[in-house]
């Protein structure tokens, strides 16, 4: 099969399904010259009506998406980057996700909200994960794939749901290559991906941190120590399944993001194996973040606070 | 042009919803609907909004005033319902007089986040555009919430890809207890409009034929594609910011000059329209009172109907966040 980068699967995925269906469209800020190069050539391609370039308005550009869904199109709303996504808050955790509920179910919102979590020396506002922030909240879909096949086959599945979905790249997958078929293919949302099968521990990650967790697993291969790893792939509704059952088979569970600790991904996670698999448990959960301070520009500092593979694999030691 | 029958439709929407708002103050008064945000004397703005839609344009009511909604088709039995926490409310007893939404009518809801209703109605004017249907929304917003960010942002999107939108502002002179001299910079809201480079008017909002005609207008100009305007409707609050249980003299709060809101009362857009009505030979008393007879057995059997509805079971309220 032919293989194409992360960044090459999402710009498929986009023009597919513009050619596919002419409610949808995209909007966000400098969307026509594609910044990272996800929407790159679709303005050309559609134009300006469909590849719509917004002023700076995050907040009421969400809500544009919003009330273009209720008004028959099928948005897709970009944020340039993860931090922006909390100035549209309120349009995403208290409009979008409750709006259905809200109204009776009279209606409902196909519309997806996407964004990048970026870093490198960008420092405390242009380094963040949204994805905790939007978890905690309700009635939001939320996707965060970790290569290339996922990546496109969700991005369809997240356009052609009617509900609100928020799809996250990461920055530091855009180059991962991956094999890609040249024909239409979904991957249904809620279903978890076993990455690597292993017998010793549980390995669960999203994003960025699937990829620290392949090279880690990698590693600990040449010492014997045989690492599964369970990619949800969705973040809610997650595969509660799928990561119980790998513990089940373990006895021992890592859980793996690049964000920050608290109140977070990891915390749900190991809170629902704590819960509902407890009794297959042979070690304390581990979980492995960031530290909990904002991202600092100097590399050095950076380096120490985000997720890396040593903090990976010094998790995996720690519950062996 | 409004014919007769529009102006008596007119008389009996603004009676119908008056008769709406002090029947739920009385309901609220006796504990059986929480606090209200009453829209008494404000009448005339839905309903000349509403008489210059096409049915199947939209509409986004302001968050005062929970029977807006009746003037864009919304059955009272539904809306009361509703007000009661059932199931065979319009949001299912979901959403309540707070949120009133009514999508069949093209009524996409009351935002209870101030401001949060301007960025999603001009996304659903933008949805018209591209699909090229022909309809319109109007927006409400109330003094308060212009001062919103969301105020600004939508204002701007919709001038510069020119969508069939027309914002609405019902300036009643207070949010909550702060005047309107305390919060906004300019005298006349609709002066914000000059910053889009879109047309703004300032209005008598008491005067339901004024708001109609300045509506109608701003609405056609949407229509023909030549983008949004800014209409401020000024009028006054006939009570305190809350009403019913808990209304603002209970909670002693005490910021409105002695006696301002009983002579907003003077200015009563139903008695205004009902002289212009029998001036005109539009309308003889007998008909009149007819007509008030009729509006208050409406609201009558919707009280009756919503409390003899069913109530929801308790883990109703799991459904409806997903659909499949
Ligand atoms: C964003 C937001 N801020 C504050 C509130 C609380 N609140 C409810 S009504 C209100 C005053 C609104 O004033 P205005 O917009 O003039 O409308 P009015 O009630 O006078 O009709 C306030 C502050 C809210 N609901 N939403
Ligand atoms: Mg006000």
């Amino acid at each position: 099969m032919r293989e194409i980068m992360f960044v090459q699967a999402i710009n498929e995925a986009l023009r597919e399904e513009l050619k596919r269906d002419e409610k949808v469209f995209i909007m966000g800020e400098d969307i026509h010259t594609g910044v990272f190069g996800q929407t790159r050539g679709l303005f050309e391609e559609f134009g300006g009506e469909r590849v719509r370039n917004t002023p700076l308005a995050e907040l009421s550009f969400t809500g544009v998406g919003i009330g273009a869904a209720m008004g028959g199109m099928r948005p897709i709303v970009e944020y340039m980057f993860s931090d922006l996504v909390l100035l549209a808050l309120d349009q995403l955790a208290n409009q979008a996700g409750k709006l259905r509920y809200i109204f009776g179910e009279q209606i409902n919102f196909p519309v997806t909200f996407r964004t990048m979590n970026i870093g490198g020396g960008a420092a405390g506002q242009h380094s963040d994960s949204a994805v905790s922030y939007l978890m905690h909240s309700m009635g939001l879909k939320i996707i965060m794939p970790s290569t290339p096949y996922d990546a496109k086959g969700l991005l369809k599945s997240a356009i052609r749901d009617d509900n609100p979905v928020v799809y996250f790249d990461e920055a530091k997958l855009m180059m991962r290559k991956g094999e890609v078929p040249e024909e239409d293919y979904t991957i249904p949302i809620g279903k978890g991906d076993i990455k690597r099968e292993g017998k010793d521990v549980t390995v669960v990650a999203v994003g960025f941190a699937e990829l620290l967790a392949e090279s880690a697993a990698e590693k600990l291969a040449k010492e014997n120590i045989s690492v599964e790893i369970v990619d949800p792939r969705t973040i809610v509704p997650l595969d509660e399944e799928i990561i119980l059952n790998s513990v089940k088979k373990t006895g021992r569970l890592v859980v793996c993001i690049d964000e920050q600790p608290v109140s977070s991904f990891t915390s749900e996670v190991a809170a629902i194996v704590a819960d509902k698999g407890f009794e297959f448990l042979k070690a304390p959960i581990k979980r492995v973040a960031r530290e909990n301070v904002p991202v600092p520009h100097s590399a050095i500092m950076e380096n120490y606070v985000v997720l890396n593979e040593d903090k990976v694999i010094k998790a995996i030691r720690d519950v062996l | 042009m409004l014919s007769n029958d529009d102006l008596k439709w007119m008389y009996r929407m603004m009676l119908l919803m008056r008769e709406s708002e002090e029947k739920a103050i009385m309901l609220s008064k006796k504990g059986e609907l929480p606090t209200l945000l009453s829209g008494s004397g404000e009448e005339a703005i839905p309903v000349g909004i509403c008489a210059s839609l096409h049915p199947d344009d939209y509409f986004q009511p302001h968050h005062r005033g929970m029977s807006d909604g009746l003037a864009k088709g919304l059955d009272p039995k539904l809306l009361f319902a509703e007000c009661y926490g059932k199931p065979a409310g319009i949001c299912k007893g979901k959403g309540g007089n707070m949120h009133i939404a009514d999508f069949q009518h093209g009524n996409i809801g009351i935002y209870a986040i101030l401001g949060a209703g301007l960025p999603i109605s001009t996304g659903v004017a933008l949805a018209q555009k591209m699909q090229k249907t022909n309809r319109v929304i109007v927006a409400m917003i109330g003094d308060g919430g212009s001062s919103e960010g969301t105020f600004h942002e939508s204002l701007n999107m919709a001038a510069i890809w020119k969508l069939p939108i027309v914002y609405v502002v019902q300036n009643n002179q207070y949010a909550m207890t702060t005047s309107v001299s305390d919060a906004i910079s300019v005298k006349d809201i609709s002066d914000r409009a000059k910053s889009y480079g879109i047309p703004g008017a300032t209005i008598d909002g008491t005067d339901v034929l004024a708001v109609y005609e300045t509506v109608y207008e701003a609405v056609e100009r949407a229509r023909r594609g030549d983008g949004p305007s800014l209409v401020e409707c000024k009028t006054m609050r006939w009570y305190g910011h809350h009403s019913g249980a808990g209304d603002d003299e209970q909670m002693g709060w005490r910021y409105r000059p002695e006696g301002e809101a009983e002579k907003a009362r003077e200015n009563d857009p139903i008695t205004k329209l009902e002289k212009y009505l029998l001036d005109k030979q539009i309308l003889t008393e007998k008909e009149a009172e007819d007509i008030k007879q009729s509006v208050k057995k409406e609201i009558e059997d919707a009280v009756t109907f919503a409390k003899s509805c069913p109530d929801p079971k308790p883990e109703d309220a799991l459904k409806g966040l997903f659909t499949e």
